[in-house]
C-alpha cells in the first residue's frame, strides 16, 4: 500500500543520506574516506549527497590536511540530528499505524 | 514506499549505527589464547620461583637477579604472544567480514584503552626501578580494567564488565599481596578465557 510521506522529510528521501545521517548522529564526527569504506559507495555519489546535506545545514564540515592529504572531517549539525529523528519517528508511526 | 522497505530500511540504519559507532571484529578466540598464554606464563613463573628460591622468606626472593629477569622475560613473552595473537585474528576476522581493521572505531578504541594501558605500564616500570615489587600484579590488573571499561564505549558491552572484574580482582590483590601471582593468574587467564568463550559463543557462531 501507499503511504502518505507528509512528515517524511525531502531531504532524506535518497537512502545514501538517510545512511549518512544515521552514521553522523552515532559518531561525533567521520571523514570522507571512512564513510566511502562503510558505505561502499563512490567518490563522486558520497559527495554529491554529502553537499546536498550540507545545504539543508544537517552537516557541517571540516577540513584540514593530513600531511598532504586533505582530510574532511563530516559531523551532525543539531538541525540536522532534529530532523533525523523526526524522520526516524516518522517511519516508526508509520509501523505502529500498520499492524 | 511499502511496509516492507520501511522494515528494511530501520533495519539497515540500525545496522549501520551499530557498525560505524562498534568495533565488532574483536576475536573471543585470541581472549581464550591470552587467557592460555598468561596461565602458562603465570605457572612457568610459579615453578621457576619454587625451584630456585631457598624458601628463605618469599619476600625478598625478586630482588635476585637470577630470580628477577626470567620472571620478566616470561612477563613479556605472554604480553607479545597476546598482543600478537589479538592483532592477527582481528584482522583476520576484519577482512572475513569484509571492514577495514584500520577505521574511526578502531582508532577511538585504541585511544581509549592506549592512555590507561601506556599509564599502566610506566607506572609498572616505575615500580620495577623502585624494587615495589609488591604492587606490581595488582597495577597490571588495576590499569588493564581501567583500559577494558574505557574502550568498552567502542566494542562489545560485555568489556565492561571484564574491565570490572579486573579492576576488583586488582584491588583485591592490593589488600593481600601474597596472591598478587595468584590473583593476576585469575584475571589475565581465567576471566579472558571465560570471557573470549562467552564473546565466541556469543558472537562468532
Amino acid at each position: 500500500m501507499k503511504i502518505s510521506l507528509e512528515h517524511f522529510d525531502k531531504a532524506f528521501e535518497n537512502r545514501l543520506r538517510l545512511q549518512i545521517m544515521s552514521v553522523l548522529t552515532v559518531n561525533e564526527s567521520y571523514d570522507f574516506n571512512s564513510l566511502k569504506d562503510l558505505l561502499h559507495v563512490t567518490d563522486g555519489n558520497l559527495a554529491s549527497h554529502l553537499k546536498a546535506l550540507e545545504k539543508e545545514v544537517y552537516i557541517s564540515v571540516f577540513k584540514s590536511f593530513v600531511g598532504r592529504k586533505p582530510n574532511t572531517q563530516y559531523s551532525a549539525t543539531q538541525k540536522g540530528k532534529e530532523a533525523f529523528k523526526k524522520h526516524l519517528q516518522a517511519l516508526e508511526n508509520l509501523i505502529r499505524q500498520q499492524k | 514506499m511499502k511496509e516492507k522497505d520501511v522494515y528494511a530500511e530501520l533495519s539497515s540504519i540500525r545496522n549501520l549505527m551499530e557498525r560505524s559507532s562498534k568495533f565488532i571484529s574483536l576475536s573471543g578466540l585470541a581472549g581464550v589464547l591470552a587467557g592460555i598464554y598468561a596461565l602458562a606464563g603465570a605457572g612457568l613463573g610459579y615453578v621457576f620461583v619454587k625451584n630456585i628460591s631457598t624458601l628463605e622468606g618469599a619476600e625478598s626472593y625478586l630482588n635476585e637477579p637470577m630470580i628477577f629477569w626470567p620472571l620478566f622475560m616470561i612477563a613479556l613473552a605472554v604480553l607479545v604472544c597476546s598482543i600478537v595473537t589479538a592483532c592477527w585474528l582481528t584482522i583476520i576476522k576484519a577482512r572475513s567480514r569484509g571492514e577495514s581493521v584500520w577505521n574511526p572505531v578502531s582508532r577511538r578504541l585504541l585511544t581509549a584503552t592506549g592512555v590507561p594501558l601506556v599509564t599502566g605500564g610506566l607506572f609498572i616500570i616505575i615500580l620495577l626501578m623502585k624494587g615495589e615489587y609488591d604492587l606490581i600484579a595488582s597495577g597490571c590488573l588495576i590499569f588493564y580494567g581501567l583500559a577494558l571499561f574505557s574502550g568498552s564505549h567502542y566494542t562489545y558491552v560485555d568489556i565492561k564488565w571484564l574491565g570490572i572484574f579486573q579492576i576488583l580482582l586488582g584491588l583485591l590483590a592490593l589488600v593481600v599481596p601474597v596472591y598478587g601471582l595468584i590473583l593476576w593468574a585469575i584475571g589475565f587467564g581465567i576471566l579472558h578465557i571465560v570471557y573470549g568463550s562467552i564473546m565466541h559463543i556469543k558472537y562468532e557462531r
